[in-house]
Order: structure tokens, then C-alpha cells, then sequence
């Protein structure tokens, strides 16, 4: 009743080519747009910032980075955060290699250059394939953890590898109070998010997702898969890169290589999963996941069985539950929040009136 | 077939082994521009492989492809499809996870002009010529009747359906050539009749040169110019259907078992 496409007709290949059809769709994002740039930096708190968006904004943009590579274009990686740790330590090290850089501008070459490392890594996607080709992106990501912590220069000369973002100026506005980080980082990831969408509806999306189905029949159609996969690597690559700064930057605002750990790589391939591989909203629903339900479970845990258990038993007793959970929706669903949502929306066409 | 005009695709001497397993064996044929080729012979005559040697799939130990005009000694998958070589296979390899629409706009990948940052950023080419696309994917869809499963995923759509997806993602392409491996296994005899209609149209509407595989010896007869059969590697009958079928070589390997 309330979601249905009565009447909505496409006259034009324009009209159905469209990422939101239904004027339902498009009145949704826009109340979501007033209201991420409207409403929440007026109401909201330091906490909300700094503890639930700005992270929930980024990790949904790093999800988005492997999703394409992943999900779209099937090729499984591990080094998703090494390609972040690339783009934050390169926009760092260009601001000082190039006074005068603009803020933004050093995101997008951060970007550039963890793209052309994903290339490099991308290589041997050429001959080899799924799990194998997993284990070979490892060596992405313990190679540039090492080279990272290794060599001061990356770091302006700091022993253990440490960055601080610079003073966070846009066009001389100062974004340094937790809302301003807030509205930088939403406004790096919506329009990144936006050009995501645009390319998997287009010839180059459909490429990659004709690769992942089936790469002999592809290559007999003609779709040269080298490049193919290697647009791939680079594209999420930047991506990923373009998160990695802002995780530094705008998250944590000081951060070191072991920040970017394996465990990180995990987390972004939790989004993926829990959101939904191949699905653009997927990767907000799974970053949503990961960030809030560990949130909510510290607070349950608290004020249920605060007196009862040690701290330290609490904490665990969190990851486990954290766990399972996990399991048991995997189970429930195993295509992610996406399908649960397309679910939803199928049911919410025909609600009331089911037959 | 004419003698003045040189054949749209001509194999000659073609030989093809795995590891010592000769799969097929100095093999030549003319296939002329507008005719529908069969393929026949018994299972594990080299009829696949010989389809996977044209489109560049399996590279020949010896022999030369001779296509539109041009000699090579093999061809890489991609140099065919850039030649007009389109194809299907044997087992359906559709993309499973996109829908019809999407699987047959694939086939028009190499007429897309647009490179990805204009298409990321939906400025330049990338607008008009994704509508171009979806314009040629619509005849196409429209052609082989496929308009009320245009959002379906593939992997929902019945067996019969799915063979015909797979047509068009090969028509979509506008090939000179398409190469179908049993366009019509495991069909009923109503859909195989809607298949050799849609083989036929295809052939007299587009004038797309078709080499075919088929089992059903009737469907052959009735839809072929041209006929090619194979046995253990190897050439035993060229010509046209009912020639083919009365020599006493395709008797004894394919047709029947009497042996005087």
C-alpha cells in the first residue's frame, strides 16, 4: 500500500535505467539527504559523531570498496585494509610533500595511489582464482603493514608509524568540531557512493558481474577480462583508499599501520557479507550492523550484568554474543540485510491485500 | 553453394589434441556466407571441440582459420568476438545473477563507446550510449519474445527460456557468424519447433551465417543447408542434407548399425 509502483510506468530507457524508479524511492532518499545534512548536525551529540556515524559513514564506504571488487566483480580479497592504510598514509605524506595541497584534493590522490597499489596486487587475479587468489591478497596486506611501520619516511619520521591529520580546513572553513567531521566525511562518501551506483548499472558493472558469473563465457563475448578485473582492483582500491583517509582523518584523527590490521580487512568482509554482496545499500546496512550492534550489546550488557560478571569476563561475553549472532543470521539470511530488505519490499507491494 | 565467392569461414587441416587424446583431426570445411552449417556424429566426435577451436576457446596444434578474409592459425576468444564470431554453449553459460535485460546487454559490450568515467559520472557518451544499447537489446528482446522476463534473474527462468537468453545474448552482438553447441538438447518437441523457427529467422531476417550442433536428425534435415559429420575426430560426410545422409560412411557411424 504504502510502496508499490502502481501507475509509475518507464516510457523511456532513461526512466527504467534509473537507480530509484519509484517516486517513493526517490521522496525516501531525499527525507534521508534533509535529514543527514538538515537536521542531525543541529540535534546531534559528540558521542553520535564521533563514536556512531562518522565510523558507521566510513566503514560503509570501505564496504563499498571491496563490494565492488567482491561482490560485483567476484574476485575475493583480504587486503581490503591495506589498501586503506595506503590511501590515509599517502594523503598524509602528500600534505607534507606538497604544502598547500587542499584537504579534499589529498584524499583523491590518497586514493590514486592505494589504486595503483591494488593494481599491483591485482595481477595475479589473472591466473589465479577464488581462494587462492584470497590467500594472495594477504600478501598485500602483511607486506604494506610491515613497509608501513618499517620505514619513518612514510610516517614524516615517527618510530612507530604514527600519522596526526592536519588541521581539517576546507576552502578556509574549519571542520575540526565533531560535526564538522560529521559533514566532511558525508560529504566525501555520498558522492563517491553516487559515481559506485552509477557504474555497476553500466556497461563496465555489467562487465564485472559477467566476470564473476562466468569468466570463459565473458571473455567469448568479447569483455577483456585483464582490464576488467584490473578496473576492478583500481577502482575499489581507491575507494578503499579514499576510506582510509577519512578512518584517519576524520575518525580517529591519529592512527598508526597496525590500525589497519588483518582484523580490520575481516571487519570490512563482515560488512560485505552481513549487508549483502552485489548490493550498493548493503554495504550501509552491514557498516549499520557492525558498528551498532556491538554498541547496543556494551549497553544491554551494562545495565543488565554489570554487578554480576568481572569487566573483562563482560567484554568477552560481548564478542561472543557478537559472534553468534552473526551465525545465526548467516543462517536466517544468508544473502545479507539487502535480500532481507528486498524482501520486505516485495511483501510491502501487496500489503494488505496478499492475493 | 556458389563457387565464385569465397566462403565466410573455410577450416583447413585442423588438428586438435589434449595431452596425446586426439580430439580432432586434420579437419577442413567451407561454411558460405548465409547458410546454416549442422555439425553432427555420434558423442565424442569433436563436434564441441571443433566449435571451440572457430571461436578461439581451444587452440589447434595444427591447421588454419580462415574468417571473413582473414588466415589465422588460431584465434584468441576475444579476436573472434571482435571478428563477429558470437556463440553458445552446450551447457547454458548464462551470468546467473543478472537479469535477462542485463545478460543480453552484455552481448553489446564491444559496440559501447563510452569509457568508465564517463560512465561513473553519467556525462559525455555514457548517457546516449547506454540508451543505443538498451535500444538494440530491446529488438532483441522483442525478437525472440522475451518481454514479460526482462527483469528476471536468469537462474529463476525454466531451462527452455534460459536457451533462448542465451540466443539473444549472442544476437545481441549482431554477429556475421553464430556458432550454436545444441541449441535444442534436452527440449520438448514443442520448444525445439519454437527454437529451429527462431534459428531460421534469425538466418533469413539477419543473415547471420549459423554452425550448429544437433542431435535430433530431423531438426537437421529440415533446418540445414549444409551438413559436416564427424566421427572420432575425424571428417566422414560434407555436403547438402540428403547426400550426406544417403552415404554409406554416415550409415554405418551415425544413423545405423547394419553392416553388410
Amino acid at each position: 500500500m504504502f510502496y508499490q509502483e502502481s501507475g509509475q510506468f518507464s516510457t523511456r530507457y532513461r526512466q527504467d535505467g534509473r537507480a530509484l524508479r519509484l517516486w517513493q524511492q526517490r521522496a525516501a532518499l531525499w527525507a534521508l539527504l534533509a535529514l543527514a545534512f538538515g537536521l542531525l548536525p543541529f540535534i546531534g551529540n559528540d558521542y553520535w559523531f564521533s563514536a556512531i556515524l562518522i565510523p558507521f559513514l566510513v566503514l560503509s564506504l570501505a564496504g563499498l570498496g571491496l563490494n565492488l571488487l567482491t561482490g560485483y566483480a567476484g574476485q575475493l580479497s583480504l587486503g581490503s585494509a591495506a589498501f586503506m592504510a595506503v590511501g590515509a598514509f599517502a594523503s598524509y605524506k602528500l600534505q607534507f610533500l606538497l604544502p598547500g595541497l587542499p584537504l579534499l584534493l589529498s584524499f583523491v590522490a590518497g586514493g590514486v595511489v592505494a589504486a595503483a597499489v591494488g593494481v599491483v596486487f591485482g595481477l595475479p587475479s589473472l591466473r589465479i582464482k577464488g581462494f587462492y587468489l584470497l590467500v594472495s591478497t594477504l600478501a598485500a596486506q602483511f607486506f604494506v603493514e610491515w613497509l608501513l611501520t618499517k620505514f619513518a619516511w612514510f610516517s614524516n619520521g615517527n618510530e612507530s608509524g604514527v600519522i596526526t591529520a592536519p588541521p581539517l580546513l576546507v576552502a578556509g572553513h574549519d571542520f575540526g568540531s565533531p560535526a564538522g567531521r560529521y559533514l566532511l566525511t558525508l560529504s566525501v562518501v555520498l558522492p563517491l557512493f553516487v559515481l559506485a551506483a552509477n557504474l555497476v548499472r553500466s556497461s563496465l558493472g555489467r562487465n564485472w558481474m559477467a566476470v564473476r558469473d562466468m569468466d570463459t563465457a565473458a571473455a567469448v563475448i568479447g569483455i577483456p577480462i585483464l582490464r576488467t578485473k584490473l578496473l576492478a582492483f583500481a577502482i575499489s582500491s581507491f575507494i578503499l583508499g579514499v576510506a582510509g583517509s577519512l578512518w584517519a582523518f576524520t575518525y580517529l584523527g591519529t592512527v598508526e599501520p597496525h590500525g589497519f590490521d588483518l582484523s580490520r580487512s575481516f571487519q570490512v568482509l563482515f560488512i560485505i557479507i552481513l549487508g549483502g554482496m552485489g548490493s550498493i545499500l548493503g554495504n550501509f546496512l552491514g557498516a549499520a550492523f557492525i558498528v551498532l550492534l556491538p554498541i547496543v550489546l556494551s549497553i544491554l550488557s551494562g545495565s543488565l550484568l554489570s554487578g554480576v560478571l568481572p569487566a573483562g569476563q563482560l567484554e568477552n561475553l560481548q564478542k561472543i554474543i557478537f559472534g553468534v549472532l552473526i551465525i545465526l543470521f548467516l543462517i536466517k539470511e544468508p544473502d545479507g540485510l539487502a535480500r532481507l530488505w528486498q524482501g520486505w519490499r516485495a511483501r510491502a507491494r501487496l500489503w494488505p491485500l496478499r492475493f | 553453394m556458389s563457387e565464385t565467392v569465397a566462403p565466410l569461414l573455410s577450416l583447413s587441416h585442423i588438428s586438435l589434441s589434449f595431452k596425446g587424446v586426439k580430439a580432432v583431426t586434420d579437419i577442413g570445411f567451407d561454411v558460405a556466407e548465409g547458410e546454416i552449417c549442422a555439425l553432427i556424429g555420434p558423442n565424442g566426435a569433436g563436434k564441441s571441440s571443433l566449435l571451440n577451436v572457430i571461436n578461439g576457446v581451444y587452440q589447434p596444434q595444427q591447421g588454419e582459420i580462415r574468417f571473413a578474409g582473414r588466415a589465422r592459425r588460431a584465434m584468441q576468444p576475444h579476436e573472434a568476438a571482435v571478428a563477429g564470431i558470437a556463440r553458445t554453449f552446450q551447457n547454458i553459460a548464462l551470468f546467473k545473477g543478472m537479469s535477462v535485460l542485463d545478460n543480453i546487454l552484455t552481448g553489446r559490450n564491444l559496440a559501447s563507446r563510452s569509457s568508465w568515467l564517463e560512465q561513473a559520472f553519467r556525462v559525455g557518451r555514457a548517457v546516449a550510449d547506454e540508451e543505443a544499447q538498451r535500444a538494440v537489446a530491446e529488438e532483441v528482446i522483442a525478437f525472440l519474445r522475451l518481454q514479460a522476463w526482462r527483469h528476471t534473474p536468469v537462474g529463476q527462468l525454466p531451462y527452455g527460456l534460459q536457451k533462448r537468453v542465451e540466443l539473444g545474448r549472442a544476437l545481441a552482438a549482431r554477429p556475421r557468424l553464430l556458432l550454436l553447441d545444441e541449441p535444442m538438447a534436452g527440449m520438448n518437441r514443442e520448444e525445439k519447433r519454437e527454437m529451429s523457427q527462431f534459428i531460421r529467422e534469425v538466418n533469413q531476417v539477419f543473415g547471420t551465417t549459423i554452425v550448429l550442433i544437433e542431435h535430433d536428425i530431423g531438426v537437421v534435415m529440415e533446418l540445414s543447408d549444409h551438413v559436416v559429420v564427424l566421427d572420432y575426430g575425424r571428417k566422414i560426410g560434407d555436403g547438402e542434407p540428403a547426400a550426406v545422409r544417403a552415404l554409406p560412411e554416415v550409415i554405418a557411424a551415425y544413423l545405423g548399425q547394419q553392416r553388410h
